[in-house]
């Protein structure tokens, strides 16, 4: 069940519209920027620190003795370079972006400064108890939202991210059936074949089989093709619900009382879980597990590329084994259990307490939201989807006909056919237009896809435009302006970039360029 | 005279004998788009028909290469190390991934021929 | 009519919300859907909520503020009290740019970068912090980060395993008990074997009589976790002998400025936590694994590698690459499942690091050191029994009685003054130690409280 579905990664060279060369590189506020290599110096340094003085190393004959190679900036250089770096990243603050899957919303920026407060950002995981009860506090409350939107009865708190809370999921799992004497028994899990990689990589790195189950012609998972797949060698399903394919799986209910008729755990995929937060509680469902992204639900910032935060809800099942830390309030105290010595836990899973920071800002959501208002973001989000869902279904294909989908609206490529422009075209063609392309090629289980995710923290103004855009370029495509789209991004930071080139040899650090004179002699040999 | 056979998941294997020269056809390697990265077996290693013998990348996919017939692997084509191009550019001919010893002739009977190869292509979108 | 029954209706108006109801109502007609229930028609109806859950109301910036307030006021914080914390996570000066600057939209609001076109900032910084890594450790290539030091650590051991094809790991007595912790978990589920010495804080073990053909790693760590420094050399050469490789890990990333790097040890692979550099403590995270090794051994490697390359005009770009060893693609046979991982915090570190350059690194480790020395001596001046032979910033204590007691005797005192080794290590018979951390922040008066209260 590999991704063997390729896609052209060396661009084609099509002419930009002529840009008169400028003797910078610049292109007014569009810099060119250095890297730090080529423009610091190693004597230089944008942090005063005071002399050391005289004293005797306690070093052994450890000292390093070979040159670091650090080039430093001083803070004005310094600033200048992040800050151009910055300008070459789209972001959700400049506008629009529909990753689906991803759920690219609004990052509050009180979350921000919550965090940095000096009782959450400032303290230490390893000072004494006493010192932190505030911090346990915020984590014990945090946890009873979880479990209270979630119907669950315990939540592990320290997963660092989605996948590691699906491999946190996937361990209290496999301890539950140890304990249960099924352990060597049951050696397979199974994973619908339009999952996310995450679920059949973490299903292998806990030791376990993966046998996939293939998706219906609607995009759902029925329960016959899981009773099916089920037997007495099945460990657990993971399920991703509301699904890759942005449709809430008709068969939930049933899916999960097969499972555990087979004496399997249920193991549900949370990415998209802002979909129903406040409208259905997944254990109510018949889930024993499910990871929380808060980096997608819950509005922590995702930084281009993490840090995330992966708390997985428990049923009473599985709640015993759940990993070391924990919190256990006794009275008003709150105290922290470390050690698996007396506890059913099956160990650990990061050196401390899980992503403070994360829970801050997931806590400051919550609160901002209330119960009220999480229900309300939910069905904006839902809504939003279906609206672009319908006002596109005219000029695109959506693989699944015209039902509701959750809060993303998926689309084939069969509209493409024959019309000379791929996904990836039109990918790169709205990025002229000023937006962050979907979801492409993803779920695997749908030719060319495009998965749209609009969030709730869109206004129904700019909504209307992207619906435009995406119209016209659309349009442009019936009438086989094919340029707009083989050449494109024609105004970005970067033109089409050389994928095949980067992977087939791969340059993956700075290193010091020969000097010109060897350069030369190694050119002339 | 050589006889070149395919298979289900577009490998082909070209007999000479005992001999065999297997690749991925033309179709399989515009599927995968440009290839980056072959990964090839030990030489020696023996294989089942159906087993995983070589893993063939390109940026953005991964596909498994299985034997065709079974056998042991004679030679492999070191040459995609350096150039795994080699793959796109002429699959059928320097783009060949092992060099098979046939264990048993009578697996070949079970493949297609090109005429065959060609129309199930025809039935794939 | 709609707004004479706004109280009436369950849409409310949040700040972070822009649809107005008139809005959803124009929507769901366009949809030619009745209600908003009419689009979850696929939940089982028995299952969908009527009422939002139960929980408080939506709350305005402020009061929101004012409660988080107050429970962050119950912590004591680092920079409040004289503070000897390490272990693990350290206290640090991060300058006001690092934090300026990692929350700019344009880095904060960004996702992973698949769209590379609109995309160079945070890959061009990856490609820069790769090289940073790599030239601090001594290795060849180094990832884009991992969730932190210790999931490093567990992702390390596999990789080795996967390279060796063996599937026994030996951990050193001195690496934090949190890592192995995390190692051990893993190998469990797995099935792989782990051999773990004993804690030592004079790290005499013996770990070259562990290593033999059906070792697939050793992971010790320097400075471990009681401070000492380890050398690599003869562990690596014992390694190598038996096909097996070095895994070298480290928590106080600033010792790197100062003591020779593993990669000129010999050190196969390299992890650790970058938290020192750029990032604050945050009870624990997020912070930044960093993880490096030999060319060699670059296509077992998790995480993901930014790698350089030119656009279609010819232009230096950079990109995600050699994704293929990754779960989007892999999937069950990918090197690791990890997805996101710590971009923000690698980017504060690279700042940081930038900030510092060689010269100011340099200082930085020297100035712990010093301070850690000049720690050291007072307390021995002043009777107390220091294990150590050698430390970076960070040694051991042999106190009378138990050091988890004074711990909190201290605190009540208004001094932060180390981490029991018994809070690691329960059941160890190291109930006497504690394990004390001095860095560039801490002052001459710090020193003198901790002493003073040590004395008592």
């Amino acid at each position: 069940m590999l991704n063997n579905q390729g896609r052209p990664t060396q661009p084609v060279e099509v002419a930009a519209p002529h840009v008169r060369k400028t003797f910078t590189g610049h292109r007014a506020l569009a810099m060119e920027e250095a890297l730090i290599f080529e423009v610091g110096r190693a004597e230089v340094t944008g942090v005063d620190v005071d002399d050391a003085g005289e004293f005797t190393p306690r070093l052994g004959k450890l000292e390093r003795t070979t040159p670091i190679d650090l080039p430093g900036l001083s803070e004005p250089e310094t600033m200048r370079h992040y800050v151009r770096l910055s300008q070459k990243n789209y972001a959700i603050d400049l506008g629009l972006y529909p990753l689906g899957s991803c759920t690219m919303k609004h990052n509050p920026r009180l979350n921000e400064r919550m965090a940095r407060l000096p009782g959450f950002g400032d303290i230490h995981p390893m000072q004494p108890v006493s010192t932190v009860q505030g911090a346990l506090e915020l984590i014990d409350t945090l946890a009873s939202w979880l479990t209270e939107m979630t119907g669950a009865s315990a939540v592990a708190m320290s997963p660092k991210a989605g996948a590691h809370g699906e491999a946190c999921g996937m361990m209290a799992i496999k301890a539950a059936l140890e304990a249960r004497g099924e352990g060597a028994q049951r050696r397979v899990v199974l994973v619908p074949e339009s999952a996310h990689g995450t679920n059949p990589a973490t299903a292998a790195l806990i030791g376990y089989d993966v046998r996939p189950i293939p998706a219906r012609e609607d995009g759902t998972v029925s329960v016959e093709a899981v009773q099916a797949a089920l037997g007495p060698e099945v460990a657990a399903l993971m399920l991703t619900n509301p699904n890759t394919c942005g449709l809430f799986e008709p068969e939930v209910v049933a899916i999960a009382q097969a499972v555990h008729a087979a004496g399997a755990f249920f193991y549900c995929d949370g990415a998209n879980f802002n979909a129903i937060v406040g409208k259905v509680r997944p254990m109510d469902l018949g889930v024993d597990a499910m990871h929380i992204n808060l980096h997608k639900t819950f509005s922590t910032p995702h930084g281009g590329g993490g840090p995330g935060a992966g708390p997985v809800v428990l049923s009473d099942a599985l709640a015993p084994f759940a990993p070391v830390p924990f919190i256990r309030k006794d009275g008003q105290k709150f105290t922290l259990v470390e050690h698996t010595q007396g506890t059913q836990s099956f160990g650990r899973m990061t050196a401390f307490h899980g992503q403070m920071g994360m829970f801050v800002r997931a806590m400051s959501y919550m609160l901002s939201h209330g119960g009220d208002g999480i229900r309300q973001a939910s069905e904006d989000a839902v809504l939003n989807a279906n609206y672009i869902r319908v006002c596109l279904s005219d000029v695109m294909s959506a693989p699944f006909g015209d039902k509701p989908c959750m809060h993303e609206a998926l689309f084939d490529d069969r509209w493409l056919k024959n019309t000379g422009v791929t996904t990836l075209d039109f990918a790169k063609a709205m990025i002229d237009e000023g937006y962050h392309p979907m979801t492409m090629y993803f779920p695997l289980v749908v030719h060319g896809a495009m998965l749209i995710e609009p969030t709730e923290s869109e206004s129904k103004a700019s909504i209307d435009l992207f619906i435009m855009a995406l119209r016209d370029l659309a349009f442009s495509v019936q009438k086989g302006e094919t340029e707009r789209f083989s050449g494109a991004p024609y105004y970005a930071p970067r033109r089409r970039l050389d994928e095949t080139r980067a992977a087939r040899s791969p340059v993956l650090r700075w290193t010091k360029p020969k000097p010109i004179a060897a350069a030369n002699q190694i050119a002339a040999e | 005279m050589s006889t070149v056979r395919y298979t289900k998941d577009h490998e082909y294997i070209r007999v000479d004998g005992d001999v065999a020269i297997v690749g991925i056809t033309d179709y399989a390697q515009a599927q995968l788009g440009d290839v980056v990265f072959v990964e090839l077996p030990a030489m020696g290693k023996s294989f089942k028909k159906g087993e995983q013998a070589a893993v063939v990348e390109s940026v953005k996919a991964a596909s498994e290469v299985y034997a065709p017939v079974s056998g042991e692997v004679v030679e492999v084509n070191s040459e995609l190390e350096g150039a795994p191009a080699l793959v796109n550019e002429d699959s059928a001919g320097k783009g060949w991934f092992v060099k098979l010893r046939v264990a048993d002739q009578s697996e070949l009977g079970a493949l297609m021929d090109e005429a065959a190869y060609a129309d199930y292509l025809k039935t794939l979108d | 009519m709609r707004q004479e029954n706004s109280f009436a209706t369950k849409e409310i108006t949040l700040r972070y919300l822009p649809l107005t109801p008139d809005d959803r109502a124009d929507m769901l007609a366009r949809i030619g859907a009745e209600n908003i229930n009419a689009l979850f028609a696929a939940v089982p109806a028995d299952k969908l909520l009527q009422a939002p859950p139960d929980l408080p109301r939506h709350k305005s910036e402020m009061e929101v503020e004012r409660m988080l307030s107050r429970m962050a006021s119950r912590n004591v914080s680092a920079g409040s009290v004289p503070f000897f914390v390490g272990a693990g996570a350290y206290k640090h000066h991060v300058p006001a740019s690092v934090d300026h600057l990692i929350q700019r939209s344009e880095f904060l609001t960004s996702y992973t970068p698949y769209q590379p076109e609109i995309s160079q900032g945070t890959l061009q910084m990856l490609f820069e912090f790769q090289t940073q890594v790599a030239n601090l450790t001594g290795m060849e290539v180094a990832n884009a980060s991992m969730y932190d030091g210790s999931t490093g650590c567990g992702e390390a051991a596999l990789m080795a395993h996967r390279i060796t094809r063996r599937r026994k790991a030996v951990l050193s007595g001195g690496l934090h008990p949190h890592y192995a912790d995390v190692v051990r978990s893993l190998s469990q589920m797995t099935g792989d074997s782990v051999v773990s010495m004993p804690a030592d804080a004079r790290a005499s073990e013996d770990l070259l009589a562990q290593i033999d053909d059906s070792v697939s790693c050793v992971i010790v760590q320097s400075p471990d976790v009681f401070g000492n420094l380890r050398d690599l050399k003869p562990i690596a050469d014992a390694c190598h002998a038996k096909g097996a490789l070095l895994i070298a890990v480290f928590t106080e990333v600033v010792s790197l400025g100062l003591v020779e790097p593993p990669g000129a040890m010999g050190a196969d692979i390299v992890v650790g936590e970058g938290q020192s550099i750029g990032n604050g403590l945050i009870f624990g995270g997020p912070y930044v694994g960093l993880f490096a090794t030999k060319q060699k051994y670059l296509r077992q490697m998790p995480g993901r590698i930014a790698g350089e390359t030119v656009d279609a005009e010819g232009k230096r770009g950079w990109v995600l690459t050699l994704s293929t060893r990754e779960q989007h693609i892999r999937r069950e046979k990918a090197t690791s499942n990890i997805c996101t991982n710590s971009g923000l915090c690698a980017l504060a570190f690279s700042i940081h690091m930038t900030l510092l350059g060689e010269t100011g690194l340099r200082r930085l480790a020297r100035l712990n050191h010093a301070n850690a020395v000049k720690l050291a001596d007072a307390l021995t001046a002043a009777g107390v029994d220091v294990v150590n032979e050698t430390f970076f910033n960070e040694f051991t204590v042999r106190v009378k009685g138990d050091a988890a007691a004074l711990v909190e005797r201290m605190a009540a005192q208004g001094v932060l003054g180390g981490v029991p080794a018994s809070r690691l290590l329960p059941h160890a018979g190291v109930d006497d130690l504690l394990i004390i951390a001095s860095t560039e922040v801490n002052t001459d008066e710090d020193r003198a409280a901790l002493v003073a209260a040590l004395k008592q």
